[in-house]
């Protein structure tokens, strides 16, 4: 009873990961033969970029604050509030900000990819583009993985930034620790190494969230229940994608820059 | 030329083609009429693959659709148009983004000449000034003549309508049958209508087939089918419920 069942699950999901790969591999040879729609592009990173600001703002400064503060709480008891900073922007930098901020874009941004595509889907104009002589990898998936692509590490980085100015206020205006220390430490410990770490993750993450949205909404099923079906798929597994794919390159990446 | 080889198509467990096989010679003006749900729309999918077989051949120009993958069907599908059976159009473009999509993706034209050609292709469906509008602000008999006009601005050799007429008043539907001969005898196209009307179909086709469970079950001249003795014909084309028959079942 349970072998079947089990089986059949394995099978559906490695169907459902070699759609996937197939769908990456479409749209990275269609960047190579095709010239992406410029104004797509655009339209998109506006969409992505400009509208999750708001979103990734709050996010950044929600986190480095609360961040701060119980770090603040328990380095106080051993006497080290100054390193205080060291910690926040170590792990704003590369494990909090990327995932956090690509978190919220899987949220805003898969959902609407998803519901985007698979309402054309169900409603017949993803065939009405193939009848076109338009591939809808070309049209609708690559300007949408380059904008996330694109958008992903800014919207990383400025949640970051975000973060660790937040966490300098609450830290050093609300908490009392000495500004100078603060930012001296913060910048002692803090490494290069660290910043570009959060930006290749998030990188990746965008990337990752645009296509497996994106394959949500092209294999949308029938009707609205398809649609709103494919939309939480969209979001669930993006999200999933983001935490268990951080910790891996979290293990490579250190390797890499750290020897 | 188009023809189609022992076609079989089911969707789970549902048979929708049993084998249909028919063949469609170029410059032919053909409607296929069959009872709703017969798998009309899903035979005229098949003839531009936008869906794939389970078994059979569907070969245009003597080239197998089957075989070819995604982009060399792009390819293909450059001489076909077709007409939804929904319109299909884009709801996030505005008609007239809608109507010279093609043309904006071939680059081949500069902005004024391909406004001008979409206010040529809606002044054939009669429809004017209606360029900045979005889908969703027009009728359903509206979308369906924009979508027309989708399929027919950029020539192609093979057009497809899905229930061209269904939806518009009856001087609506007058009108795009005229559109629809015409463009078949000035452009020289082949067409390929689904419908089912029957002054319709005897207004645009020479030649008419019906699908019947899931084969071709009726094929020739349209005057001949439209009074064929063949009862099954016969209770289609005269819309007769046989004396027998208890439900739609
Ligand atoms: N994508 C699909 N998934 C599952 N079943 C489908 C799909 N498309 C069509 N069908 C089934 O195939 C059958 C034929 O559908 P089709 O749309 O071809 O009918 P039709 O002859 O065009 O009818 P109508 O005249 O009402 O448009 C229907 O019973 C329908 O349930
Ligand atoms: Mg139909």
């Amino acid at each position: 009873m349970v072998v079947p069942i089990l089986q059949q699950r394995v099978r559906y999901l490695f169907s459902e990961l070699g759609e996937l790969a197939h769908i990456a591999g479409e749209a990275f040879r269609s960047l190579r033969h095709h010239r992406p729609s410029w104004r797509d592009f655009v339209e998109q990173l506006h969409f992505i970029g400009v509208k999750s600001q708001s979103v990734v703002i709050t996010t950044g400064a929600a986190t480095g604050m609360v961040l701060c503060a119980q770090t603040y709480f328990q380095f106080h008891k051993v006497k080290m509030d100054t390193a205080t900073g060291a910690v926040v922007s170590v792990g704003m930098c590369s494990e909090l900000g990327p995932v956090l901020a690509c978190l919220m874009i899987a949220g805003r941004v898969g959902a609407a990819m998803a519901a985007e595509l698979g309402t054309m889907k169900v409603t017949e104009q993803i065939d009405a583009l193939r009848t076109l002589a338009t591939h809808p990898v070309d049209h609708l998936v690559v300007p949408r993985l380059l904008a996330a692509t694109v958008a992903a590490p800014l919207l990383t980085a400025e949640a970051v930034a975000v973060g660790i100015f937040a966490s300098w206020m609450v830290g050093a205006h609300l908490l009392g620790i000495d500004s100078a220390y603060y930012v001296a430490n913060m910048n002692r410990y803090t490494a290069p190494t660290d910043v570009v770490t959060g930006l290749i993750k998030a990188t990746l993450f965008g990337a990752a969230i645009a296509v497996i949205s994106c394959y949500k909404g092209l294999s949308c099923q029938q009707g609205a229940e398809g649609v709103g079906k494919a939309t939480t798929e969209a979001v669930v597994y993006s999200s999933i994608t983001v935490l268990v794919a951080n910790f891996f390159l979290t293990l490579f990446l250190t390797r890499l820059f750290k020897g | 030329m188009i023809e189609v080889r022992d076609l079989w198509k089911s969707f789970g467990p549902q048979p929708v083609l049993l084998g249909t096989c028919l063949r469609i010679e170029k410059g032919e003006a053909v409607v296929i009429i069959g009872r709703s749900g017969g798998g009309k729309s899903v035979l005229l999918k098949h003839l531009i693959a936008l869906l794939q077989p389970d078994r059979g051949q569907v070969l245009v120009d003597g080239q197998d659709l089957c075989r070819l993958d995604e982009r060399q069907l792009l390819q293909v599908r450059r001489k076909f148009g077709m007409l939804f059976q929904m319109a299909a159009l884009f709801d996030s473009l505005t008609v007239y983004e809608n109507v010279s999509f093609v043309l904006q993706r071939e680059r081949r034209h500069t902005e004024a000449q391909m406004r001008k050609l979409v206010a040529e292709a809606l002044e054939m469906v009669e429809l004017r000034g209606i360029e900045e509008k979005k889908p969703a602000e027009l009728s359903g008999g509206m979308r369906k003549r924009v979508g027309l006009a989708r399929a027919i601005i950029y020539r192609p050799e093979i057009l497809l309508y899905d229930e061209p007429t269904t939806g518009l008043d009856p001087v609506a539907g007058a009108r795009i049958d005229q559109l629809i001969h015409r463009v078949w005898e000035q452009l020289h196209v082949t067409s390929i209508a689904v419908t089912h009307d029957m002054a319709s179909a005897r207004r645009i086709s020479k030649r008419i087939l019906m699908l019947h469970e899931g084969g071709i079950y009726a094929d020739g001249p349209s005057a001949d089918i439209l009074s064929s003795t063949d009862p099954v014909v016969h209770n289609f084309v005269n819309g007769i419920v046989p004396a027998d028959s208890q439900s739609f079942a």
